[in-house]
């Protein structure tokens, strides 16, 4: 079955209005739990440290969450799911990809000059 | 429907045991992980893994599987007897909907009910309806590819995503649906856009979920992108290069007049404040200059150049060499 929706629709740009807790836990299909312990863990950034740096665990509702963050909690997350591993391996494995991204994008740009 | 067989899907065979299974699953899932696989086929792949990983790890599906599935191989045609599912008892096993949703027909119509979502079981299967409680929809992800032109202008794109539903005898199916969705300018690499309640429907009453939009460019080899700062090669005739000139440059914003110093040399960037992807805090646009040469190919041409090499003395190796301070 298929519909089509002529109109087009607007959205909300994330980093303009940033997920909460909540919202960050839903997209990436984990508990609000996952998301304190990989903060905690210093796995996951927030982007509310400017506002203010002392917010404990405790008072995780308040914590903000930009695009960046969304993209690596969906990675960390599914890495964890699907190859039942630890969270520091996955984040180690996260950074990796971002960094082969990084570099990969400069090769493109030195092989098309 | 078409049978399908997760044990050949996983290379395993049919009396590997619990470990046997998981290190199958692992291994292939490892080559064919979307963020690092080279198969062009990497994402359907991942997702028929997981399918069969969802059934052959979970011992009341395995078995399910296993009493239906005897005698029938991949790609036979199946239908499964009526109430076949009758005796069968699931526990919740976290699998989300929207996961469930991009398995095969072949999937849903046997574990439909026990896909809806790990969360709403709470032992034994759950009668529509009866006891249900409110449960958010599940949130769905697409990548949208866009031109850098588009983030500085802004533009309309048409997606095509599939969502899940459940049908009139709980079972998921997949809808295939067409959004028109507004790109606002000014994005950057790996923002999203959020479309609230565009997900999941919730179950019992419960909100949609939200469908989340991650920008990508599309690979364009005349720009570097960095956030909002984009670079581009500014090509310069070497007169130009020498005695600097007023050029047109094409930009991703349109051409604009560039006013190139004189003793410009290759590799050398101008910055053109403000004029990278448009935002709160717009970007830069950085011009490097390439330096190229007209080709040697006729007699005017080469003229020219041997006055150059008669009447110039120049030598870039002495140059590049004190420059630096090194000998290679």
């Amino acid at each position: 079955m298929s519909s089509t929706n002529e109109s087009s629709m607007s959205g909300v740009l994330i980093d303009d209005a940033t997920l909460t807790i909540v919202e960050l836990a839903n997209a990436c299909s984990v508990e609000y739990t996952w998301v304190v312990q990989h903060v905690e863990d210093g796995l996951l950034e927030r982007t509310d440290h400017a506002v203010s740096k002392a917010i404990s665990p405790a008072d995780a509702a308040e914590w903000r969450f930009a695009s960046a963050a969304l993209i690596r909690a969906r990675r960390l997350a599914n890495i964890e799911r699907t190859f039942d591993a630890n969270a520091e391996v996955a984040a180690l494995v996260v950074d990796l990809l971002e960094e082969l991204a990084s570099l990969k994008q400069l090769r493109f740009a030195e092989q098309n000059p | 429907m078409e049978f399908r067989d997760y044990y050949q899907i996983l290379g395993v065979g049919k009396t590997a045991d619990a470990d046997e299974i998981k290190k199958a699953f692992r291994r292939l899932a490892r080559k064919y992980h979307p963020d690092v696989s080279k198969e062009p086929d990497a994402a359907a792949r991942m997702t028929e893994l997981n399918e069969a990983n969802a059934v052959l790890s979970d011992p009341e599906k395995r078995a399910a599987y296993d009493r239906i599935g005897s005698g029938h191989h991949a790609g036979q045609d199946f239908q499964p007897p009526p109430d076949w599912n009758a005796g069968n008892e699931y526990s919740g096993d976290g699998m989300s909907a929207a996961e469930a949703a991009r398995f095969s027909e072949f999937f849903s119509s046997m574990f439909g009910d026990a896909a809806r979502g790990g969360s709403t079981h709470s032992g034994g299967r759950r009668t529509r309806n009866a006891g249900a409680r409110q449960v958010r929809g599940e949130d769905h992800h697409a990548k949208v590819m866009i031109d850098l032109a588009d983030a500085y202008t802004g533009a309309t794109r048409t997606i095509n995503l599939r969502a899940a539903r459940l049908d009139e005898s709980g079972h998921v199916v997949a809808d295939e649906r067409t959004l028109n969705v507004n790109i606002p300018k000014g994005l950057k690499e790996g923002q999203h856009i959020r479309l609230a309640g565009q997900g999941s429907p919730g179950f019992g009453g419960g909100p949609a979920g939200d469908l989340f939009l991650e920008i990508s460019f599309a690979a364009d080899a005349r720009y570097r992108i960095d956030g909002r700062d984009v670079t581009t090669i500014m090509p310069l005739t070497p007169w130009e290069a020498a005695l600097g000139a007023a050029i047109d440059m094409p930009t991703p914003s349109g051409t604009v007049q560039v006013k190139v110093p004189s003793g410009s040399q290759a590799g050398r960037k101008l910055r053109l404040k403000g004029r990278g992807i448009p935002g709160e805090t717009p970007g830069d646009l950085y011009l490097e200059i390439s330096v190229v040469l007209p080709p040697a190919d006729t007699e005017a041409a080469r003229a020219v150049y041997e006055k150059m090499a008669r009447e110039v003395p120049f030598n870039p190796r002495e140059t590049a060499n004190t420059a630096k301070g090194e000998q290679l």
